[in-house]
């Protein structure tokens, strides 16, 4: 066995790649509680200091600086430092910290318009050669796209495509780089790659062949990148430090060759906990120097920067990047997946105050040990910056070694990518239904024309047979629309590191979305319980709707209407899986908005459900604001009831609650708040956002933001900056359901 | 077949009216008029809206996995729950026999034989003494205290747990020689586990203005931190738990 894996446990991992056996030998399992954790060293602190400094400058100025001319590679910027001498975890993007690099492969266009909208010009040669030389992605999907593409994309019936910039979404193993080094891991592409040789060569090899030769590109010039911080990532780690350095490199790697819009890190603070747990077994290391390399590889998470256009920031606001980092879970032979670096990952949070990034998740089991219950908690109500997922749900699909992708997308690790299909506006699909296709904003035929609603009043049975007949024509179209673009996402705009960090054969999934479930779910119940008239204009088109009698909402844990939702995405998954998929994707489809809940509601005209035209939709699986009236509890069992095997990519709900409706007293609150999560994880929820605060926390926020530069609030999937935010997004929050009794 | 029950609303997620997660069920009606009363919706027996004993129950079951893993359970109040003693009964002995733990809210201005069977299916009961001092008592509520007084009598004598809930208003409430008078009587009653002690708020005073009824509250401030920890010294002589939440 080679020495840097001295007294591990040997397995399968020891000839293969295979992370999650290495774990499963070789992981110390925790159960006690918070007590030994330490806070931050003085190097930190002068370090985080600093980072703050500049973080505190690019509010002011929106980005501090930018590339206008070197598209990023992983090798395009030397070493940057921010801090030489208090840095013990090394890399940026760029060669200086926050500093902005551009990526044109997703598309030049893009990447001119997001450098003027802050005052900077692309360079002119550099715009010329993706111009006339190196063609993108965007013009590849633009060259493919239909007619009927192109003008669901304009309506807004499908929006948020990434048709103009990287997908993401994908996780790389990069916990390989540290575990068998970069040089294990050419040898075993080459081995794959000579596998396919003797065949008779069809298109599927001949990509796969270009792929494996642009994975083995990109892990030598890991390597490269690594060597120029003076590092050689050839082998394993052999320490605590170096797992934590080349975790980290090869991360670094893949923000430095890809803007995706998620970027996520996967599942890393358990596997490095067994290099920590060895350390500190052979007396080299201390706690304090535990603490303090997470500390710093967190710094270095908080400060991983895209740049992105004005229309990208209104779907997506706060300059979110998704490190999503996968925490706790149980393994599949009951022990938990909780170890101390479980809490030592979420304790920065107190070491270096809360924020946004990277975007803890804790995979919540309700047979997760209680003190770590307890402590997670206790995070949540004193920083409101975790997010929750149902262990117990996705690991019966998925296995114990997976990640979250972005906000609630589930992949089991370097086995499995997909392909990021944002959402379809089914409230808007609704209205369709209703004008025989038309828009109801433009008047303009978008689906092919049938014969519209012209009853006064409207009909359950017939507005549900049109909407049938709407949701075939869309899903058709949905998926077509997704093939386009990941195909051409394959062609220009490649993910040769991470995918390097994969194995060769993986599951790929055609992540589908929706948005405006609830708005869908009580306009139907409104048009099946109460009286609904259309209000048309001048050209017999319905722009508006009156509501007659009261209606169950969605939102009070009630059947009758819980039951229209269920069956709504139940429906249309189904439609989705008749239609065939680039590469075979598995099809799935999430229950997600992120902060795109506003846009979407803006390209929306009055729907049945009372809601008018122009108003927010309720955000991913939520009931719409202030419709839920029993409480908490009866909102998030509205919630649970959506069925993961029908939204495997993931049913996002965010909870709001003032601290005085969740007990008496700090132990009460914490109690409560775990038998909240236990009981919602328990009635099958796949996901909860927590938020811990008073409304007048945020509206203070919204005047004085000088005063929080901290404050960190989860919204669908991530969290966000509150002060990062526009004032139309602040106030949408503002205005949610807050749970105050 | 019972007379169906006068509900006034239903809250999902209660975590303050006993231990745990509580589905709090807001019964509607009571013959008390406290002054300082953030429900005053919630007295006139009239209103509200009609659960027979399956539908409420049929609810209540819903949250049973959040009352379990939290340890907490159904929380009968109001108005005051039992005007209506005859429909909880019903519905407590469909809660117990699903291990769902009952607590009853009340003023313990009413003891009949219904109300003594409805005792024997509640584990908890949360006893409001709105004062000691029974003519401040009147003057507060514009009843009696002795019923009161028995009601808690008889929690001692089948040793039912109690947590006894005091308002503190300054200037009506905070009448500290009657305070320390009810300390020394809650001394012979080993079935009160906790004393616990609210703050006078006026979140309540735009339902009495809604209702078309005098509030005379509304000069009056909310006690300070001083003052409920004054109390709440008095309270817990020899032994006694007080909590307070401010």
């Amino acid at each position: 066995m080679r020495q840097e894996w001295h007294d591990f446990e040997t397995g399968s991992w020891t000839t293969d790649v295979n992370v999650r056996s290495f774990i499963q030998h070789n992981y110390t399992p925790y159960e006690g509680d918070d007590a030994f954790l330490v806070g931050p060293t003085k190097r930190t602190l002068k370090l985080w200091e600093k980072a703050q400094e500049l973080m505190q400058l690019e509010n002011q100025k929106g980005i501090i600086d930018a590339e206008t001319s070197k598209p990023s590679t992983i090798t395009t910027f030397g070493p940057g430092y921010l801090d030489k001498d208090n840095e013990v975890i090394v890399g940026f993007q760029t060669d200086k910290p926050l500093k902005r690099g551009i990526m044109p492969n997703g598309g030049i266009r893009v990447v001119k318009k997001a450098l003027e909208s802050y005052g900077y010009t692309l360079d002119k040669t550099t715009e010329e050669i993706y111009t006339k030389n190196r063609k993108t992605h965007n013009d590849g999907v633009f060259d493919a796209y239909t007619d009927a593409m192109r003008k669901a994309r304009h309506t807004g019936i499908i929006t948020g495509l990434p048709d103009a910039y990287g997908r993401g979404r994908i996780i790389g193993d990069y916990r390989r780089v540290a575990l068998y080094g970069v040089d294990f891991l050419i040898e075993e592409k080459l081995h794959e790659k000579k596998l396919l040789e003797n065949l008779t060569l069809g298109s599927p090899d001949i990509r796969l062949r270009e792929e494996l030769s642009e994975q083995i590109e990109a892990l030598k010039q890991l390597k490269e990148m690594a060597a120029s911080y003076g590092y050689d990532i050839s082998n394993p780690a052999k320490d605590s430090f170096e797992a934590t350095q080349w975790t980290y490199f090869a991360y670094l790697g893949a923000i430095k060759e890809q803007d995706g819009a998620a970027m996520s890190l996967g599942r890393v603070s358990t596997f490095l906990d067994i290099y920590y747990e060895r350390d500190l077994k052979d007396g080299v290391i201390t706690e304090e120097e535990i603490q303090e390399l997470i500390d710093q590889f967190v710094m270095k998470l908080r400060m991983v920067r895209f740049l992105r256009t004005p229309d990208y920031n209104d779907l997506f606001s706060g300059d979110p990047t998704w490190v999503t980092e996968s925490i706790g879970g149980m393994g599949l032979d009951g022990r938990t997946l909780v170890t101390k670096s479980s809490f030592r990952i979420l304790h920065t949070l107190y070491n270096l105050g809360p924020a946004p990034e990277p975007n803890l998740t804790v995979l919540w089991s309700v047979f997760l040990p209680e003190p770590f219950k307890k402590y997670c908690a206790k995070v949540s109500i004193d920083t409101s910056s975790i997010q929750y997922e149902s262990d117990d749900i996705m690991r019966e699909v998925w296995g114990d070694d997976y990640g979250i992708a972005c906000c609630v997308s589930a992949m089991r690790l370097g086995k499995q990518m997909q392909f990021f299909g944002a959402r379809a506006n089914l409230a808007k699909a609704l209205l369709y239904a209703i004008n025989g296709g038309k828009d109801e904003k433009s008047g303009e035929q978008v689906a092919p024309m049938f014969a519209p609603v012209t009853s006064e009043y409207l009909d359950y049975d017939e507005v549900m047979s049109k909407f049938d007949q709407t949701l075939d024509w869309l899903s058709e179209l949905y998926i077509n629309t997704l093939n386009v673009i990941h195909y051409m996402h394959d062609k220009y705009n490649y993910e040769k590191l991470q995918m390097a960090l994969h194995d060769v054969e993986i599951l790929r999934t055609e992540a589908c979305g929706i948005a405006g479930l609830s708005v869908v779910a009580d306009s139907l119940s409104a048009i099946k319980y109460a009286k609904v008239k259309a209000i048309r204009n001048e050209d017999g088109l319905v722009v508006d709707y009156e509501i007659e009698g009261d209606y169950p909402a969605y939102g009070n844990n009630d059947d009758k209407v819980d039951k229209i939702a269920v069956e709504l995405v139940e429906k249309f998954m189904n439609k989705l899986r008749k239609v065939k998929t680039y590469r075979s994707a598995k099809h799935t489809l999430s229950v997600l908005t992120i902060t795109s809940n506003v846009v979407y509601g803006k390209k929306t005209g009055s729907t049945p459900d009372g809601r008018k035209t122009g108003e927010p939709f309720a955000p991913g699986a939520n009931p719409m604001h202030g419709r839920d009236k029993n409480g908490a509890i009866a909102s998030m069992a509205s919630v649970a009831k959506l069925p993961y095997k029908h939204a495997e990519d993931g049913i996002s709900y965010t909870f709001s609650i003032v601290p005085k409706a969740l007990g008496k007293n700090v132990d009460d609150r914490v109690k409560n708040l775990v038998g909240l999560l236990d009981g919602y994880f328990h009635s099958r929820g796949h996901h909860i956002n927590v938020n811990v605060f008073d409304r007048e926390t945020l509206m203070d926020a919204m005047e004085h933001p000088e005063k929080y530069p901290q404050l960190t609030i989860r919204v669908s999937g991530y969290a966000v900056n509150f002060i990062k935010l526009n004032r139309e997004q602040q106030l949408d929050v503002i205005h949610r359901t807050f749970h105050e009794r | 077949m019972i007379k169906p029950g006068r509900i006034h609303s239903l809250e999902s997620f209660g975590t303050v009216d006993g231990p745990g997660i509580r589905f709090v069920v807001f019964m509607q009606g009571c013959p008390l008029r406290c002054q300082f009363c953030h429900n005053p919706d919630t007295w006139d027996v009239n209103k509200g809206n009609e659960y027979t004993s399956d539908r409420l129950f049929e609810e209540i079951i819903k949250y049973k996995s959040y009352m379990d893993y939290s340890g907490g359970g159904v929380t009968f109040t109001g108005g005051e729950p039992l005007l209506q003693a005859e429909f909880l009964l019903e519905v407590s002995k469909k809660c117990k026999s699903k291990g769902i733990s009952v607590a009853l809210d009340t003023s313990g201005f009413i003891l009949n034989n219904t109300v003594k069977e409805l005792l024997d299916y509640t584990d908890l009961v949360l006893l409001d003494i709105k004062n000691y001092d029974p003519i401040v008592y009147k003057t507060v509520t514009g009843v009696q205290l002795s019923p009161t007084l028995k009601f808690l009598d008889y929690l001692k004598e089948k040793d039912i747990a109690t947590w006894v809930r005091y308002v503190v208003v300054p200037e009506l409430t905070d009448n500290l020689d009657s305070i320390r008078k009810f300390s020394t009587y809650l001394d012979d009653y080993p079935n009160v586990e906790k004393i616990e002690l609210l703050a006078f708020h006026k979140m309540g005073e735009y339902k009495w203005k809604e209702l078309g009824i005098d509030y005379q509250l509304t000069d009056t401030k909310e006690p300070s931190k001083e003052l409920m920890e004054q109390v709440t010294k008095i309270l817990a002589t020899n032994g006694k738990v007080v909590t307070s939440n401010i």
